[in-house]
């Protein structure tokens, strides 16, 4: 890990953001690793691993919610901080900025829209006479 | 000049990015991302003389290379992240030193988010590169979306047509190399900077173009060792506000196991860098005994005052120094959001100088607009160091805040950070000094400061370790 590097570094297993919290920013990993997961019903799921790159915790940017997941470094890792304040301006002045996080979050919709699909057809075929 | 109304890019166009810095790559590449978009197929050539994996001064184009916190933000949200062999050094505070004393003022997220860099491979005596060139960085990128680079120095510009009886649509631009080789293109992006004597021809291509008027800034490197810096330099940009009729401002930044001395302010000769670094808040910051005289690397370039007052015309653009960059500070950023603003501009909008006027014009202006704010900024700056009791009433006031939770309004501390980083647009920073809050307590440390008698002025160190 490059100690010179753009952003905060996170020691492994240290929470970048945590479920429930309020949030105003959102997050690029640089270097290192990190994984989202959701607690629900007192259940931990992996929803899964970003690397340098992607970027987590948009959601709080354009939503009034509070964070929808915990993020932690896997290892050490090093995540840049865009803030809310900044990002909102600038998409603003220069709406082409969103293009990224559009095409990303689309690309997410994506994923989520085939993962549905097949639990679906899962339960359907659970469901079936046979 | 005949009537220019609206011409768009077709496919198949071709056009010339003269000047292969952040301003020329930044257009390169969102020229051709925009146009991706739209489905568009257009040729990039980008001619750029220098070779930046050279250290010294013929890799290098002669500027601090400091990428501010919006910068950084705002590439990492378009999905750029600066690798670790660019930034040399992440800046996560800054300290400012006056002759009454030193305040260290932390980022509000205490995190490393302005990055140090060369612009090219580092300074002359390097003894080995560990770094890659910041501008090369941003050329790759826009290598990678398909422009290609052209090693030539464009030395003239000519319409391949009689312009004053030739519609605009059935001329095109001509330039020619060093080598004498010609190339017609539907239009032309000068990103050249203004060290360069290609905006002459410009000029005399009677387009309504002016270069910008400029004055002289100063640049030092000075070898330190991995070892010093984090003792006596550490991840901070050290300002400097000295009492001198011609330094508006001054900063010591680290960079790998280097520092950058940077110097703006009006035409700055030899002598006052000398008197500069004579000055007892700049040896408090080196190392003890440190030998000024030893010099790595040193440039004099040119820096903008006013920008051009019409920075484009037909098939033709002028970004970043050659047209309106933002007054001392973040020439990268003022690149970045000019060359957008521009590509933007010629891909969606159009390419004669009525299209640009629109969209491009309108950002050029806003720009200058706030660089006038920035003057205004800078000359009650300069009124404020006149007086010892108000030069201890801001440091006051920033020590304060320093030791208390960051509040909304940010106060001096903010004011400060953002007017030395280039971080916020100098409007935003004036309209944050329009704070009731800003105000009452600048008023009460003023009153304080006048009425008490000064204290020792306080140690760069005894002030870093509070």
């Amino acid at each position: 890990m490059n100690k010179d590097g753009l952003g905060k570094e996170y020691e492994a297993g240290a929470i970048i953001v945590k479920q429930g919290e309020a949030g105003d920013c959102m997050f690029v990993v640089q270097e290192g690793q990190v994984v989202a997961t959701l607690e629900q019903n007192g259940q931990e799921s992996m929803l899964g691993l970003l690397g340098p790159g992607d970027f987590f915790g948009e959601m709080c940017v354009f939503e009034k919610q509070p964070r929808s997941a915990t993020v932690r470094a896997i290892g050490q890792a090093r995540v840049l901080t865009v803030d809310k304040k900044n990002l909102l301006r600038q998409i603003t002045v220069d709406p082409t900025l969103a293009f990224n996080l559009l095409e990303k979050m689309s690309a997410r919709i994506r994923t989520l829209n085939q993962q549905v699909a097949w639990l679906t057809g899962e339960q359907e075929n659970k469901a079936a006479p046979k | 000049m005949e009537n220019s109304n609206t011409l768009k890019l077709k496919d198949g166009a071709r056009i010339a990015v003269i000047g292969g810095g952040p301003a020329g790559s930044f257009f390169s590449n969102f020229v051709l991302m925009f146009a991706d978009r739209l489905g568009l197929d257009i040729h990039v050539d980008i001619y750029e003389p220098r070779d930046f994996s050279l250290v010294g001064p013929p890799g290098c184009n002669m500027c601090a290379g400091i990428v501010s916190e919006s910068l950084v933000q705002n590439m990492a949200t378009e999905g750029i992240n600066f690798p670790t062999t660019v930034v040399q050094r992440g800046i996560d505070s800054y300290v400012l030193y006056m002759d009454v004393g030193t305040v260290k003022i932390d980022s509000s997220r205490r995190e490393k988010r302005i990055g140090a860099t060369y612009r090219g491979s580092g300074p002359r005596d390097v003894k080995e590169v560990k770094w890659d060139s910041l501008d090369r960085f941003l050329m790759n990128l826009a290598l990678e979306k398909g422009a290609q680079h052209i090693r030539a120095r464009i030395t003239d510009v000519k319409w391949d047509a009689d312009a004053e009886t030739t519609p605009l649509e059935n001329r095109r631009l001509v330039l020619k190399t060093q080598n004498g080789k010609t190339e017609t293109y539907d239009f032309v992006a000068v990103t050249a900077g203004v060290n360069t004597a290609i905006l002459k021809a410009f000029q005399e291509l009677n387009i309504g173009y002016q270069a910008p008027q400029t004055t002289k800034a100063y640049i030092r490197e000075y070898y330190l060792g991995d070892q010093a810096i984090g003792e006596f330099i550490g991840p901070s940009f050290h300002a400097f506000l000295p009492t001198m009729p011609n330094i508006e401002f001054g900063a010591i930044v680290p960079k790998g196991e280097y520092v950058t001395l940077a110097l703006l302010g009006e035409d700055i000769d030899t002598a006052t860098v000398d008197a500069f670094m004579a000055d007892p808040t700049v040896k408090e910051c080196m190392p003890p005994g440190f030998a000024f005289d030893k010099i790595a690397c040193w440039c004099g370039p040119r820096i903008n005052i006013t920008g051009s007052a019409q920075p484009y015309g037909d098939r033709v653009v002028f970004i970043g120094d050659s047209g309106v960059t933002r007054l001392y500070k973040d020439g990268m950023g003022a690149a970045y959001r000019a060359a957008k603003a521009a590509a933007s501009n010629v891909v969606f909008h159009g390419i004669a100088r009525d299209d640009l006027a629109k969209q491009y014009g309108a950002f050029c202006r806003a720009m200058e607009t706030d660089n006038n704010i920035g003057k205004f900024m800078f000359a009650v700056v300069r009124q404020i160091q006149r007086f010892r009791f108000s030069r201890r009433a801001i440091l006051r006031m920033a020590s304060e805040e320093q030791k208390r939770p960051p509040t909304a309004h940010g106060g001096m501390s903010m004011v400060l950070w953002d007017m030395f980083t280039g971080s916020a647009p100098y409007r935003e920073v004036f309209i944050r000094t329009l704070h009731p809050v800003f105000w009452t307590r600048l008023a009460w440390n003023m009153a304080v400061c006048l009425v008490t008698r000064a204290e020792t002025p306080a140690t760069t160190r005894t002030a870093l370790e509070t």
